[in-house]
C-alpha cells in the first residue's frame, strides 16, 4: 500500500548548523507514529518541515501519494495541533474552529456542520460560544485538536500537544488521543519528549538524536531491543543499570566486570557471537530479582539498599552490590527500608549488550 | 505537665497574633508620603500659577502677587486667546493654529501608525532575506540628529511641490515617526507566540489575513501607545512645524510661540497662560482618557523582546 507520508533525503540547514541530515522515514495509513528524543534533537523541526512552516534546504516529502515539498502548509493536507494550543484568543471556539474553513472559501452550511460533528467528537459542544481564555487547559487542547479535526485530512500532526497539561489531565488526554486514533484511523503524528506518551500511544516509535533517526520500531522492540546504549539510556524509568566489563570468549562466552564474571547464557545475540571485547551490560530494574526469586536466578549477588523510593504501585530502591550501584524497581508491598541487605539477582536472558566502541547492540 | 499546658496557654493569648499591626504614622510612612507630596507640589504649582493667572485681568495681574486665588474671575483672556489674540498678520488667536495642528497630527498618526505595525509585523513574522539589516538601519536611522536632516529635506519637499503645505509636513512626521513606532510594533509582535502564528499558517491564512484578522485584533494596548505617543510628539513638535510650514498653516505650537513672545504692545500675561492650556489640553486629554490602556500597553510590548 502507498505510504501516507514518505520522506526522502530531507536535510534542512540553519547557515552552518545541519538541524536534519538526510533523514528518510516512511509512515503508512494509519499508523501511529511518535518522535521521541530530548530537547533539541530535532524532533519538533522534523513536524515543522513536514506541515510546511520550515523551507527545508534538501530532500522531498510526500504526503498522501502527492509531492507537497513546494506546497503552502494549508495545501498539505494536515491538520496540527500545537503545544501552546495555538488558540486564536480573540475568536470564541467556534471562531477557531472555522477560521481555516472560512480562509478556504467553504460554504457556511457545510462549515457549520463540519464545527458541529468534530464539537461532538470532543464532546466540547457547550463550550462552542466561548472565547478561549474561558476554558480549562484540557478543553483548550481539546479545541486545538477540534480545529485539526474539521479539516477533513488524512494527516494529523502533534507537537507535544499534552505538556503544558498537568498529570492527571495529561493521562486523560491520552487515553482520549488514542480513542480518536481508533475511530478516525488517519495517520498521525506525534511529538513528544514524555516516553510514557510514545510507548503507550505509538504504532511505531522514532528515536531522534542529532537531527537523525537512531531506531525506528514498535514500542515492544524499542523496549526489549534497544539499537544502541543510548536509545537503551533513553527508554525506561528509572534508567537501565549498566555495567561496564568485556566480554571473554571461551566455549562459553563470559562478560566480566570488576570482581564480577558470569556466563551469558540464554543471551540472544543479533549477528551470531561477537568477537570478544570491552563491552555494556544493561539490565532494566525491573528484570532484576530479589528476595527469593533472586535464588533462582542464575546471576545472585548481595546488596545494601541505600535510598528507596515508593510510588505506591512498584517501590525502587538504590542498592549498591560488588561495587555497582543499580536500581532495582520492587513489588510495592515489599517492606524494605534503607540501610538493609537484599539478595539481588538477574537473567542474562533479559539483558542487553552494547559494544564498548560503536554503542550499538550486540 | 498541667502548668506546662497553662504556660503554653498565656503564651498564645499575650503573644503576636493575627495581623501584624501597621501604625500610619510610622517613620516610613511620614518619609514616603513627605517626599511624594513635596514633588506633586513643585510639580503641580507652575500649572496653578497658570490657571489662576489665565483667570485675573490684568490690573489684578499687576498687583504680582502671583499665588493669590482671582478675585474677580474673567474668562476674556481664554476668549482672546482662541479667537483674537494676533500672530504677525492674523489676529484670529489659536483657533487656526488649532485647526491646523488636527489636521497635521490626525493623518500623520494615522499613516504612521498604519505604516509601521505593518513593518513591525513583517519584521518580526516574517522574517526575510536582509530583515534583519533592514531593521538594523532602521533603527540607526533614529540616533541621527534632526539638524543633519533638516535641511536635505527642505529640499526634498520643494522637490516634490509640497514645501511649505500641510501635505509636507504629514510627510515629515510620517517618516520621522517610523523607526520607534516599527521598534514597537516588532517588539510587541515578537512577544506574540510563534505557534499562534503557525496555526494560522495551516489554517490558510496569507500575510495581510493573519495581520487583519490574528495580530491586529491582539494588540489594542500597542496601539493604543503608538497613537498616545505620536498625539502628544505631533502636536508638540515645534521644530518640524516652523521649518516646514509658513504662517497660514503653522502649527499651535509654532502660534503660542509667536503670541507669547511678541515684542509688541503690553504683555499680556493672562492672555499668554491661557493660550498654552489650550495647547496642552489636548495631550494632556489624551493621557488623562488613556492612562491605564498606556501603562498595560507599555508593560505588555515595549518593554519586552
Amino acid at each position: 500500500m502507498e505510504p501516507s507520508i514518505s520522506i526522502k533525503n530531507l536535510a534542512l540547514s540553519f547557515g552552518n548548523l545541519k538541524v536534519l541530515k538526510d533523514l528518510n522515514l516512511e509512515v503508512g495509513q494509519g499508523e501511529f507514529l511518535v518522535l521521541l528524543g530530548s530537547s533539541g534533537c530535532g524532533k519538533s523541526t522534523l513536524l515543522n518541515c513536514i506541515a510546511g512552516l520550515l523551507d527545508i534546504t534538501d530532500g522531498q516529502i510526500f504526503i498522501g501519494g502527492r509531492n507537497v515539498t513546494w506546497e503552502e502548509p494549508s495545501q498539505r493536507g494536515i491538520g496540527m495541533v500545537f503545544q501552546s494550543y495555538a488558540l486564536y484568543p480573540q475568536m470564541t471556539v467556534a471562531g477557531n474552529l472555522s477560521f481555516g474553513l472560512k480562509n478556504a472559501g467553504l460554504p457556511k452550511a457545510e462549515i457549520e456542520e463540519r464545527v458541529n460533528r468534530a464539537a461532538k467528537i470532543l464532546q466540547i459542544e457547550p463550550l462552542l460560544k466561548r472565547k478561549p481564555a474561558a476554558l480549562s487547559g484540557g478543553q483548550r487542547q481539546r479545541a486545538a485538536i477540534g480545529r485539526a479535526l474539521v479539516r477533513d485530512v488524512n494527516v494529523f500532526l502533534f507537537d507535544e500537544p499534552l505538556s503544558n497539561l498537568d498529570a492527571k489531565l495529561r493521562a486523560d488526554l491520552r487515553v482520549e488521543i488514542k480513542q480518536l486514533h481508533q475511530q478516525l484511523q488517519n495517520t498521525m503524528i506525534y511529538v513528544t519528549h514524555d516516553q510514557i506518551e510514545a510507548m503507550t500511544l505509538a504504532d511505531r516509535i522514532a528515536i531522534m538524536r542529532g537531527g537523525q533517526i537512531l531506531q525506528l520500531d514498535t514500542p515492544h522492540e524499542i523496549y526489549n531491543k534497544p539499537a544502541s546504549k543510548y536509545v537503551a539510556d533513553f527508554i525506561g524509568s528509572p534508567t537501565m543499570n549498566f555495567f561496564d566489563g568485556a566480554i571473554e570468549g571461551g566455549d562459553q562466552l563470559r562478560f566480566t566486570t570488576g570482581d564480577l564474571s558470569f556466563t551469558l547464557e540464554g543471551y540472544e545475540f543479533d549477528a551470531g557471537s561477537p568477537a570478544p571485547g570491552t563491552a555494556w551490560f544493561g539490565i532494566r530494574p525491573e528484570h532484576m530479582l530479589s528476595g527469593a526469586d533472586a535464588g533462582n536466578a542464575p546471576i545472585r549477588m548481595n546488596g545494601q539498599v541505600n535510598l528507596v523510593e515508593p510510588l505506591g504501585s512498584d517501590t525502587l530502591a538504590r542498592v549498591t552490590a560488588e561495587g555497582h550501584s543499580l536500581w532495582i524497581r520492587l513489588d510495592g508491598q515489599a517492606a524494605i527500608a534503607s540501610g538493609d541487605s537484599i539478595a539481588i539477582g538477574f537473567d542474562p536472558a533479559r539483558a542487553n549488550l552494547f559494544d564498548k566502541t560503536t554503542e550499538n547492540r550486540l | 505537665m498541667a502548668d506546662s499546658q497553662v504556660l503554653t496557654d498565656t503564651a498564645a493569648v499575650t503573644g503576636p497574633f493575627g495581623r501584624r499591626p501597621k501604625p500610619i504614622f510610622s517613620r516610613r510612612n511620614i518619609m514616603l508620603y513627605g517626599t511624594l507630596i513635596v514633588i506633586a507640589v513643585y510639580y503641580l504649582l507652575p500649572l496653578y500659577v497658570m490657571v489662576v493667572t489665565s483667570l485675573k485681568g490684568m490690573p489684578e495681574i499687576r498687583f504680582g502677587n502671583i499665588f493669590a486665588p482671582p478675585v474677580e474671575i474673567t474668562f476674556e483672556p481664554w476668549v482672546k486667546a482662541w479667537s483674537e489674540a494676533c500672530t504677525g498678520l492674523n489676529c484670529d488667536g489659536l483657533s487656526r493654529g488649532f485647526w491646523n495642528s488636527v489636521r497635521i497630527t490626525v493623518p500623520s498618526v494615522i499613516i504612521s501608525i498604519a505604516i509601521a505595525s505593518v513593518n513591525g509585523y513583517a519584521l518580526a513574522n516574517w522574517r526575510f532575506r536582509g530583515s534583519e539589516v533592514f531593521f538594523t538601519i532602521l533603527i540607526f536611522g533614529s540616533f541621527i540628529p534632526y539638524q543633519v536632516m533638516i535641511y536635505p529635506i527642505v529640499i526634498v519637499l520643494r522637490e516634490i511641490g509640497v514645501y511649505g503645505s500641510l501635505t509636507g509636513l504629514v510627510i515629515v512626521h510620517t517618516i520621522f515617526g517610523m523607526p520607534i513606532l516599527t521598534l514597537l510594533f516588532r517588539n510587541y509582535f515578537v512577544s506574540v507566540p510563534e505557534e499562534l502564528f503557525k496555526a494560522a499558517r495551516v489554517d490558510g491564512a496569507g500575510f495581510w489575513g493573519i495581520y487583519f484578522q490574528i495580530m491586529l485584533p491582539m494588540s489594542l494596548p500597542i496601539f493604543v501607545v503608538a497613537i498616545i505617543l505620536q498625539i502628544t510628539g505631533i502636536w508638540n513638535d515645534f521644530l518640524f512645524g516652523v521649518v516646514y510650514t509658513k504662517p497660514d498653516t503653522y502649527p499651535m505650537t509654532v502660534q503660542l510661540n509667536n503670541i507669547v513672545n511678541s515684542v509688541q504692545g503690553v504683555k499680556e500675561y493672562n492672555v499668554n497662560m491661557a493660550a498654552t492650556i489650550i495647547t496642552g489640553l489636548v495631550p494632556l486629554t489624551v493621557y488623562f482618557l488613556s492612562g491605564k490602556l498606556f501603562v498595560r500597553g507599555i508593560a505588555a510590548g515595549a518593554v519586552k523582546g
